[in-house]
C-alpha cells in the first residue's frame, strides 16, 4: 500500500503527443492512461514504458472519457455528438460500437458505481443513459435549460447529478429520473453583460468516496471573461441536505480555472486549475478554505485524474504533454 | 453593470468613441474640420442620382473567427472542435454553427482571402467601414454616411443612416466627417425605438404646434443673418426629429405579425433585424447592426457556440425574410468585424486577433450570389488567392448598390474621391 502525501507530489514522467492534449483518463487498473488532443485523436499510454497508441475514429474534439468497470473498454464522447466504445486493451484498440448521441457537444461521460449504466451529458441539455456493455439507449430527457457541463453518480447507485453553465446542480433519482434537488453554485457563473457573455458553468462535479459530499469545480470573478481574467473556485456541498459549506477560493492564481476536481479520498480533494497562471495541482481538506497545498506543473493544465490505489496524478496540458505525478515521496 | 461592449484586450477603442460621442453631441462643431478636410456644404462632381437601393452592415463587433463562420478548417491543427457542413451552394461549406445560413448560400458570396493587416480594434473597425487607413490628415466618412448621401431620400421623413447597438442610447454618431453632420447616424439602443421620440403626454398637440412655430420663426431670423453650415445641421436635426416622431411606430417591432416575430427568434439581434427590415422598407438607406461580442481571446469556442448560434437565426432569417419580399434585389447585405481571429489556438482554448487571413459575407444587390470567392491555406494562415482588402471591399460595397466608387465629392474646391484610388471594386463578385 502506497503511503500518500501529497505534499511531496513530483512529476514521474512526461509524454508527448502531436498535438495540444485535452482531457485524460487512468484505466481502472492504473496501467494505462488515455488522453485527447486537438488533432481529433486519442492517445493510450503504458503507465510502465510511456509506449503510445493512436486511436482515430472521432471527426472532433473529445472532452469526455470514462473506462467500463473491468477496464477493457474505454467510452469516449466528441464534439461532434458521437460516444466510441473502443476495445482499449487490444494492441491496437478498435471502436466496438458507434453512436450518434447527442445534436452537439458531450461533455461528460460516467460509468455508474455497478458498472452497468452509463451516463452523457452534453450541449443539448438532455441527459442520456445507456446500458454500457450493449451501448441500448436506456433513458433520456431534457433536464436543463442550459448547456450541461458535467455528470457524476453518486455512489449509493441511486443518484445521478448533473451540472450546467448557469451553475445549476441537479440531483436526479436514478428509479424514474424525478428531480430530487438542486444544489446552487451560480457563483461559478460569470455572465458578463458588456461582452454579451455567459461564461463559467460547473466544469466539473465529484463526490467523496463516502457520497457524504459534493465537489463542484469551476472558476468565478469572470470581470474579463473574454480576456481570461476570471479565479479558480470550489464549492463543498452537504450531501445529506445540500446545503453549501465552504468555497474554497484560491488566491494568487489570477486567470485560474479548475477544470477539474477529484476525491483522493474522503479527506482529500485534488484539483488542477489551468489558465494564464500555468498548471497547478491544488489539495484540500474539510477544514481549510484555501488549498493546503498547490504544486506547479511545468506547462498549462487542461484536465486531470488520479489514481489513489496508485497515488498518481495524470494532467494533459497545453504543450502537447500528458504528465503522471507521483502524489508520495 | 455596463452596456458597453468591452475589449478582452484593454482597448482604447471605446473610450475613443465616447470622446467622439461627446464631440458630436456638442455638435457637430468639430465635424468637418477633421484633418485639414474642410467642412460643408460638399457636392458631388455631378448630380446624385438617387436610387432605391439600401445598404445593411452586421458589424460583428471584436472580430468573428472565420474558422468557426465563413472558411473553417475541420480536422487540422487549427480548426478547432466545429466541422465544416454542406450549404444550399454544392461545393460550399461553412462552419456547422450556421446550420440556417447554410441554407441561405444560394443568397452569399463569400470573401475568404480578406488581408487587412491590422490587428488593432480600432484601426480595423475605421478601415473597414472607411475603406482607407487611418491618418492624422484626413478624417474620412464612413460607409454609412456615404450611403445615406448617395441613395438617401429625405422625403421619407427617416434618416439615412442608423446604427442598432446594444447600450447605444438614442444619440447621434460622428462618421460623416467632410459629408457633414447631416449624414452622422442615429443610433438606436437596442431593438428599442429612438429615446425621447414620444411626445411627453403632458403637452397638448396644439401647444406643440405652437412651439415649434416659435423656433421656426426664430430661426429664420438668426438664419438670415448667420446662416452656416452648423446652423443648417441645427435645423436639420430638428425638422428629422419631427419627422422621426410622427414615423416612430417605423421602429416598433411590435406592429409585426407575431408569426415574424417568432421566426426571427426571441432575442435582442432577432428583434434588430426586423427592426432592420421595416427601417428598410420605409426608405432608410442605411442601417448598421453591432452584434457583440467576438474578441474571444479566452474559450473562443464556447463563446462562438452561443454569439454565432444566435447571429445564424437572426442572419439567416433576414435573409430569407429580404428574398421572400423581394428586397434583396435592391439591398446589400454585409458581415463583417475589424479583423478576423488567429488560426493558431492559444493556451486558453481561444484564438487572438488576426487580419491576414479572414472572411467576409456579403449578400443582395448586385453582388453575385452564390460564390465564394478567395481562398486560404490549408491551415488557415495565408491568403492563396483572390485576396482583398478594405479599400477593395469599400469600393465593392459602393458598386454593389449602384454608386459609381470611382467618382468624387467636390469639397470646398477640393476634389475627395468617395473610395481610395488606390483600391478598387472586386469585379469579380459583381454582376
Amino acid at each position: 500500500m502506497i503511503e500518500l502525501d501529497v505534499t511531496k507530489s513530483h512529476v514521474l514522467h512526461q509524454w508527448k503527443a502531436d498535438s495540444p492534449l485535452i482531457a485524460c483518463r487512468f484505466s481502472p487498473t492504473g496501467d494505462h492512461c488515455v488522453s485527447t488532443s486537438q488533432d481529433n485523436r486519442l492517445q493510450r499510454w503504458n503507465i510502465a514504458d510511456g509506449q503510445k497508441v493512436v486511436l482515430e475514429g472521432h471527426e472532433s474534439w473529445v472532452h469526455a472519457l470514462t473506462f467500463n468497470k473491468t477496464g477493457d473498454q474505454l467510452i469516449s464522447g466528441g464534439c461532434e455528438g458521437r460516444l466510441i466504445w473502443w476495445s482499449i486493451l487490444e494492441a491496437q484498440p478498435k471502436a466496438i460500437r458507434s453512436v450518434e448521441a447527442h445534436a452537439g457537444w458531450i461533455r461528460g461521460v460516467e460509468i455508474s458505481p455497478d458498472g452497468g449504466m452509463l451516463v452523457s451529458v452534453g450541449n443539448d441539455q438532455v441527459i442520456r443513459l445507456w446500458k454500457t456493455d450493449t451501448g441500448e439507449k436506456l433513458h433520456e430527457w431534457p433536464a436543463h435549460e442550459r448547456h450541461i457541463y458535467s455528470a457524476a453518480f453518486h455512489p449509493d447507485g441511486q443518484h445521478l447529478l448533473t451540472g450546467d453553465l448557469l451553475g445549476k446542480i441537479c440531483v436526479w433519482k436514478l428509479s424514474d429520473r424525478t428531480l430530487v434537488r438542486t444544489l446552487d453554485a451560480a457563483t461559478l457563473y460569470s455572465p458578463n453583460k458588456g461582452q454579451n457573455a455567459e461564461f463559467g458553468g460547473v466544469r466539473s462535479l465529484a463526490i467523496s468516496p463516502n457520497g457524504n459530499e459534493v465537489y463542484a469545480a469551476g472558476t468565478h470573478k469572470g470581470s474579463n471573461p473574454f480576456g481570461a481574467v476570471h479565479e479558480p473556485l470550489l464549492l463543498r456541498f452537504n450531501w445529506a441536505d445540500g446545503a453549501l459549506t465552504k468555497s474554497h477560493v484560491c488566491d494568487g492564481i489570477p486567470g485560474g480555472l479548475l477544470y477539474r476536481a477529484a476525491a483522493l479520498n474522503d479527506a482529500t480533494l485534488t484539483a488542477v486549475s489551468g489558465g494564464s497562471s500555468g498548471g497547478i495541482l491544488l489539495f484540500f481538506n474539510a477544514t481549510q478554505e484555501k488549498e493546503f497545498h498547490r504544486a506547479g506543473l511545468p506547462s498549462l493544465a487542461r484536465d486531470m485524474d488520479i489514481h489513489p490505489a496508485k497515488g498518481l496524478v495524470a494532467t494533459a496540458h497545453f504543450d502537447q504533454h500528458l504528465r503522471i505525478s507521483a502524489l508520495f515521496a | 453593470m455596463s452596456n458597453r461592449a468591452r475589449y478582452a484586450c484593454g482597448s482604447m477603442d471605446h473610450a475613443l468613441s465616447r470622446r467622439r460621442f461627446l464631440g458630436a453631441s456638442g455638435l457637430l462643431g468639430a465635424s468637418g474640420i477633421l484633418g485639414g478636410v474642410a467642412s460643408l456644404p460638399s457636392k458631388v462632381a455631378g448630380a446624385i442620382p438617387k436610387n432605391d437601393y439600401r445598404v445593411v452592415v452586421f458589424n460583428m463587433h471584436g472580430g468573428l473567427s472565420q474558422l468557426e463562420s465563413w472558411d473553417p478548417k475541420p480536422s487540422t491543427n487549427t480548426g478547432g472542435p466545429f466541422r465544416a457542413i454542406a450549404t444550399s451552394v454544392p461545393g460550399i461549406h461553412i462552419s456547422e454553427l450556421l446550420p440556417k445560413t447554410a441554407k441561405q448560400m444560394h443568397h452569399l458570396c463569400l470573401l475568404r482571402g480578406v488581408n487587412t493587416a491590422e490587428d488593432d480594434h480600432g484601426k480595423g473597425a475605421y478601415m473597414m467601414l472607411t475603406g482607407r487607413r487611418q491618418t492624422p490628415a484626413a478624417e474620412y466618412p464612413q460607409v454609412g454616411s456615404v450611403a445615406a448621401k448617395m441613395l438617401h431620400d429625405d422625403q421619407t421623413g427617416l434618416p439615412g443612416h442608423i446604427i442598432i447597438t446594444p447600450g447605444g442610447g438614442g444619440g447621434r454618431g460622428n462618421e460623416a466627417a467632410y459629408l457633414g453632420p447631416k449624414f452622422n447616424s442615429i443610433h438606436l439602443g437596442g431593438d428599442k425605438p429612438p429615446q425621447n421620440s414620444n411626445k411627453p403626454d403632458a403637452i397638448a398637440q396644439e401647444a406643440e404646434e405652437r412651439r415649434h412655430l416659435l423656433r421656426r420663426k426664430i430661426n429664420e431670423q438668426y438664419l438670415s443673418q448667420r446662416r452656416s453650415a452648423i446652423t443648417d445641421a441645427y435645423t436639420h436635426s430638428y425638422e428629422q426629429a419631427l419627422k422621426l416622431m410622427e414615423r416612430r411606430e417605423v421602429f416598433d417591432v411590435s406592429k409585426e405579425p407575431q408569426a415574424a416575430q417568432d421566426k426571427y427568434g426571441n432575442s435582442e439581434l432577432g428583434r434588430q433585424c426586423l427592426v432592420a427590415r421595416r427601417l428598410l422598407e420605409n426608405g432608410v438607406s442605411f442601417v448598421q447592426i453591432t452584434h457583440s461580442n467576438y474578441d474571444t481571446h479566452n474559450d473562443n469556442f464556447n463563446f462562438h457556440i452561443e454569439q454565432v448560434g444566435e447571429f445564424d437565426l437572426a442572419y439567416a432569417t433576414f435573409i430569407e425574410d429580404l428574398a421572400e419580399r423581394g428586397m434583396l434585389e435592391k439591398t446589400l447585405v454585409v458581415v463583417l468585424s475589424e479583423f478576423g481571429r488567429t488560426p493558431n489556438i492559444n493556451l486558453y482554448y481561444g484564438r487572438d486577433h488576426w487580419s491576414k487571413a479572414w472572411s467576409v459575407a456579403m449578400a443582395g444587390a448586385k453582388i453575385v450570389p452564390g460564390a465564394a470567392f478567395g481562398q486560404t491555406n490549408k491551415e488557415g494562415t495565408e491568403v492563396v488567392d483572390g485576396q482583398v482588402d478594405h479599400g477593395d471591399i469599400f469600393h465593392t460595397i459602393l458598386r454593389g448598390v449602384g454608386v459609381d466608387s470611382s467618382q468624387s465629392l467636390i469639397v470646398d474646391g477640393r476634389e475627395l474621391p468617395i473610395a481610395d484610388p488606390a483600391a478598387e471594386p472586386i469585379w469579380k463578385v459583381l454582376v
